[in-house]
């Protein structure tokens, strides 16, 4: 973990809510090894009311160009204030934070689903499986078209599917009602997303007997265990989801009693 | 050299820079940010005598300049900091203070004795102010009889330094910290949080799932400092200032305002390195004025 000065060394406007914004250390610095799953802390600069930092999932990390992609939804003044930190102004990130997702081992059926701005980790996740030797399914949900982002870059790595719920893209209706679930058997799932789709997708796993990793979005103050406000309730207790998490087995969670 | 040094009850502390219990963990959360050996003193997790698995989640609801939590006292028990943490952090080149909390008197004495036997283990933070238990906590900190009941127990059965941390929710901070005083606390520390509540406008639902919870931050800082003030006039044992320091200049204005020493607390979150800048910012701040030693500022507001 450190704190560290970034450059904005672009800043996208995918659609009305959401930004790609792609950051490389200020003064140059090499990034550390970061894993799909761990997030970034963003501070909020020079804003009276916004006071914490944003924890926001790593998108991408392009290593050739020394650079992390962050995927950010306008929800709120902070999102708004880092949304407009123009190509060449500087980003400030406590990284690389939390856990990760489980790499698979072994060849199998390996489905990564991501709804709205939960798709953020999916990339990367999807990118570190192709280079195992892995061709992964991506199940990406959204309310249309164009909350389906980064679709290009998603195909690099795997086969993509997606649903939305006004129909204007795949299949019409939510993630856990598309099709390839009924026809196929997958061997392992990843999630992240809004915790109704998350929790119906650990349902479905849960149900068909598949191992499940979900990545939480739990209120932060801090992001590295110090101040005990992310908890989740699990089997073991109240945890904290930035440094046992975010990502949690489901077997771990309390989602299904 | 600007002089950094003060004493707090039988502390010597390298400077007057110490970060607040429950915003700093066990210290460890911070090894990879800073040294924490420069630190006049870390106040760890609040502790009890019994494990608390805290109040249920939401616990955190961001408010204009600070937040509010409701953790709750989250934390192993004290015979699990005793057995397992204080091992890792008894050798910290810096003063490793616990923060003890309970629900009844005969909790804080018997946590206080198992603490009062570990040799680097120079004081204890009698946590009489926490917002976020149903039983103990703020209810012992609100009333000058109960305040001064449980600093004269503990007192019995803990030698070492004796912090009592006063809650800010009362009509009159100087009555409780007279009475602490005079039962034999080394110092005060204050404020803990003000109690508040935020509400979700479109689910009209409380932001916290115990309703009401702590407000910190640098949105309570002239009422913290205004509470320094009034305490510095009332006492004679010395103040650790606290609430909203965010930077030298926070820090400076608590110790003109009264305070001895100060702690950084909320501000940890968003800068992890935060203590160790307003070290270097207090020691500067001396050399420009060419102040001998931080103690010639404590309450040295003037006034006309």
């Amino acid at each position: 973990m450190q704190v560290l000065d970034f450059t904005v060394r672009s800043n996208e406007t995918l659609n009305d809510q959401n930004h790609l914004i792609k950051v490389a250390p200020a003064g140059n610095e090499v990034l550390p090894e970061m894993q799909p799953g761990q997030f970034v802390q963003i501070l909020v600069d020079n804003s009276p009311h916004v006071f914490l930092r944003r924890p926001i999932s790593i998108n991408f990390v392009d290593k050739e160009k020394n650079e992390i992609w962050l995927l950010i939804q306008k929800v709120g003044e902070g999102t708004e204030k880092i949304c407009a930190i123009p190509e060449g102004g500087t980003m400030n990130l406590i990284y690389p934070l939390g856990n990760s997702f489980t790499l698979p081992e072994r060849k199998g059926k390996y489905l990564l689903v991501g709804g709205g701005v939960g798709t953020a980790p999916m990339l990367f996740l999807g990118k570190e499986m192709k280079e195992r030797g892995i061709d992964p399914e991506f199940l990406l949900g959204g309310r249309s078209s164009k909350d389906i982002l980064q679709r290009s870059d998603f195909e690099r790595y795997g086969t993509l599917h997606c649903t939305t719920e006004d129909g204007s893209l795949g299949e019409k209706g939510y993630v856990t009602h598309h099709s390839v679930l009924k026809e196929k058997k997958y061997d392992y799932i990843y999630t992240c997303g809004p915790k109704p789709m998350m929790v119906a997708v650990a349902k479905y796993a849960h149900d068909h007997g598949i191992e499940c990793e979900a990545s939480l979005e739990n209120l932060m103050a801090c992001g590295f265990g110090a101040c005990l406000c992310c908890v989740e309730k699990t089997v073991r207790g109240n945890i904290c989801a930035c440094t046992e998490g975010p990502v949690f087995n489901i077997n771990q969670l309390t989602w299904l009693d | 050299m600007a002089g950094l040094e003060v004493h707090i009850g039988d502390l010597k502390l390298k400077n007057p820079v110490m970060t607040a219990s429950g915003t700093f963990g066990y210290g460890t959360e911070y090894a990879d940010f800073i040294d924490l050996g420069r630190l006049g003193g870390i106040f760890v997790k609040g502790t009890t005598l019994a494990p608390r698995q805290g109040n249920d989640y939401p616990r955190m609801a961001e408010t204009p300049s600070g937040m509010l939590n409701a953790v709750g006292l989250q934390n192993k028990g004290v015979d699990y900091f005793v057995e397992h943490l204080y091992p890792v952090i008894k050798d910290y080149d810096t003063h490793m203070i616990v923060n003890v909390s309970g629900s009844t008197v005969e909790d804080y004495i018997a946590c206080a004795e198992k603490l009062a036997d570990l040799d680097k283990m120079p004081a204890i933070e009698l946590n009489i102010s926490c917002p976020n238990v149903k039983e103990g906590g703020m209810a012992f900190g609100t009333s000058c009889q109960s305040a001064a009941q449980v600093t004269r127990e503990v007192r019995k059965v803990f030698p070492k330094t004796l912090i009592v941390k006063l809650s800010p929710n009362v009509t009159d901070v100087t009555e409780i910290a007279r009475g602490v005083e005079d039962e034999g606390a080394d110092a005060v520390s204050l404020v803990n949080t003000f109690l508040g509540m935020a509400i979700d406008v479109e689910s009209r639902r409380p932001k916290l799932s115990t309703i009401t919870g702590g407000l910190s931050g640098p949105c309570i800082k002239p009422i913290a400092i205004r509470m320094v003030w009034e305490v510095f006039h009332a006492v004679k044992i010395p103040i650790i200032g606290m609430g909203g320091i965010c930077n030298w200049q926070d820090a400076i204005e608590f110790i003109l305002a009264g305070a001895t020493a100060v702690q950084i607390g909320t501000y940890n979150f968003i800068d992890p390195a935060a203590s160790v800048k307003i070290i270097d910012g207090i020691h500067d701040y001396l050399e420009r004025h060419q102040i001998a030693s931080v103690n010639d500022l404590v309450g040295k507001m003037i006034v006309q």
